[in-house]
């Protein structure tokens, strides 16, 4: 494989472009050359951090610290979506287990069907890229069933009073939540290439790949980002209902 | 405070406020009271299957919530959850709509006719009891009348009716329990 290599001098010299972020903000007052200060300052420091991580694990070429890493990401990635789903009664563990289990049984398959070798090279950035979209999907997945548990109390309590189960009330909102969680990415699928080019297809154009060998790593990426999506969205919605109801198949008092 | 619901036909009098819709959610299990018990044939209702409570002591809103569908989905939800079919059209009659209103589309209706189909659609499970939450609460005068017309026809049935109302606590029910700061007086 050809590989490129970037100096510290050209990654500053993309800073004009930040220089740009901040001109226009300031400009028409957005009021966020703050925050594009903190976004630039910590995305050098996280990815330099990750960076030498990642470099340690590939010397070491130990699948454990791998694991390590990824289970890292998990907790992240569910404390991040944690924050984003406050309105979900103990949501903590719906979220764990759902990226836990979208991580594990993702690259279990890709493994298992040979698509990537169990190497760290492979592990570390496609587990990152499943966890990282996981997280978003479950995050906007578990907003959606507050919302919908919020402003369709009145229907659902009338279901519970017809003697349905709480599961039985909450079969639409389920689905309609799932489904928010799902459709960025599936229509981002639907229009790849044509609206924008994903990361991965540029990362290895730039990096001197053949055009095709791009297009069938990012096509095997996309779909496997799928699965994973649908995973830890059903797991999620589908534990994390359970907070809004008692036992007895009562609305919990919001 | 402490009182009976006996048989037949029981209104709840009390000003907003009083917690008569608290009261009645607390008669089917839709919700649990802090202290105190409430039982349904002298049973505390906690010991009793939570689903198959609701199906005995129906729940008519306040507001209308139908499900999404026809006339005849929303009266034929309850029994198909527990996997039953039954024929709408008698529970739909009961409520005093006629049958063309089956296959229509139960949101496009006024809300006094939907208040039937909400009538209708509890009344499909065959309750012991029924509990009206305001059930006129929201209709103009034709559609009240329409509604208590209705439920005046209903028998083999016992009514508990929440109201705010006098003189419909007086037209549809045999006995009235007034709430008055959380106090009853008969």
């Amino acid at each position: 494989m050809s590989t490129i290599s970037i100096t510290l001098g050209e990654v500053a010299a993309s800073l004009a472009l930040v220089a740009v972020a901040v001109a226009v903000s300031f400009w028409r007052r957005a009021e966020l050359e703050q925050d594009i200060a903190v976004a630039v300052l910590r995305s050098f420091l996280q990815l330099t951090a990750v960076g030498y991580l990642i470099q340690a694990i590939f010397d070491t070429d130990s699948l454990w610290l791998v694991v390590a890493l990824l289970a890292g990401m998990v907790a992240f990635g569910a404390w991040t979506a944690r924050g984003r789903a406050k309105a979900v009664p103990g949501a903590t563990g719906p979220i764990l287990l759902g990226l836990a289990v979208a991580a594990a049984v993702t690259l279990g398959l890709v493994l298992a069907l040979r698509i990537f070798k169990a190497e760290p090279r492979y592990l570390v950035p496609v587990g990152g890229m499943v966890i990282g979209n996981s997280m978003t999907a479950v995050a906007v997945a578990l907003n959606r069933l507050a919302d919908e548990m919020h402003e369709g109390r009145r229907q659902i309590e009338a279901m519970l009073a017809l003697g349905a189960t709480s599961f039985q009330a909450a079969r639409g909102t389920l689905a309609r939540s799932l489904r928010s969680g799902m459709i960025p990415l599936v229509d981002s699928t639907k229009t790849t290439g044509i609206v924008f080019f994903p990361g991965t297809m540029v990362g290895m154009l730039v990096a001197g790949a053949e055009p095709v060998d791009a297009v069938r790593l990012q096509l095997v990426l996309l779909w496997v980002l799928l699965g994973a999506v649908a995973l830890a969205g059903l797991i999620a919605v589908s534990l994390g209902y359970r907070g809004f109801f008692t036992h007895a198949h009562q609305l919990r008092e919001s | 405070m402490t009182f009976s619901i006996p048989s037949g036909s029981t209104a709840l009098l009390g000003p907003s406020g009083s917690g008569k819709s608290t009261l009645l959610r607390l008669l089917n299990r839709l919700a649990d009271p802090d202290e105190g018990s409430v039982r349904f044939h002298g049973t505390d209702v906690r010991e009793l299957d939570p689903l198959e409570l609701r199906r005995r002591v129906g729940l008519v809103p306040q507001l209308p919530a139908p499900v999404p569908g026809s006339v005849a989905d929303n009266v034929c939800f309850g029994p198909r959850l527990h996997g039953e079919d039954v024929d709408p059209e008698p529970p739909v009659r009961l409520a005093g709509l006629d049958s063309s209103f089956l296959e229509r589309d139960a949101s496009r209706l006024s809300v006094g006719e939907q208040q039937r189909v909400m009538l209708a659609r509890a009344l499909a499970l065959e309750p012991e009891v029924l509990l009206l939450d305001e059930p006129t609460a929201a209709l103009d005068d034709a559609a009240t009348q329409a509604v208590e017309e209705a439920l005046r026809g209903l028998r083999g049935v016992d009514l508990v009716l929440v109201t705010h109302n006098r003189s419909q606590a007086e037209r549809l029910a045999q006995r009235t329990i007034r709430l008055d700061g959380g106090r009853v007086a008969a």
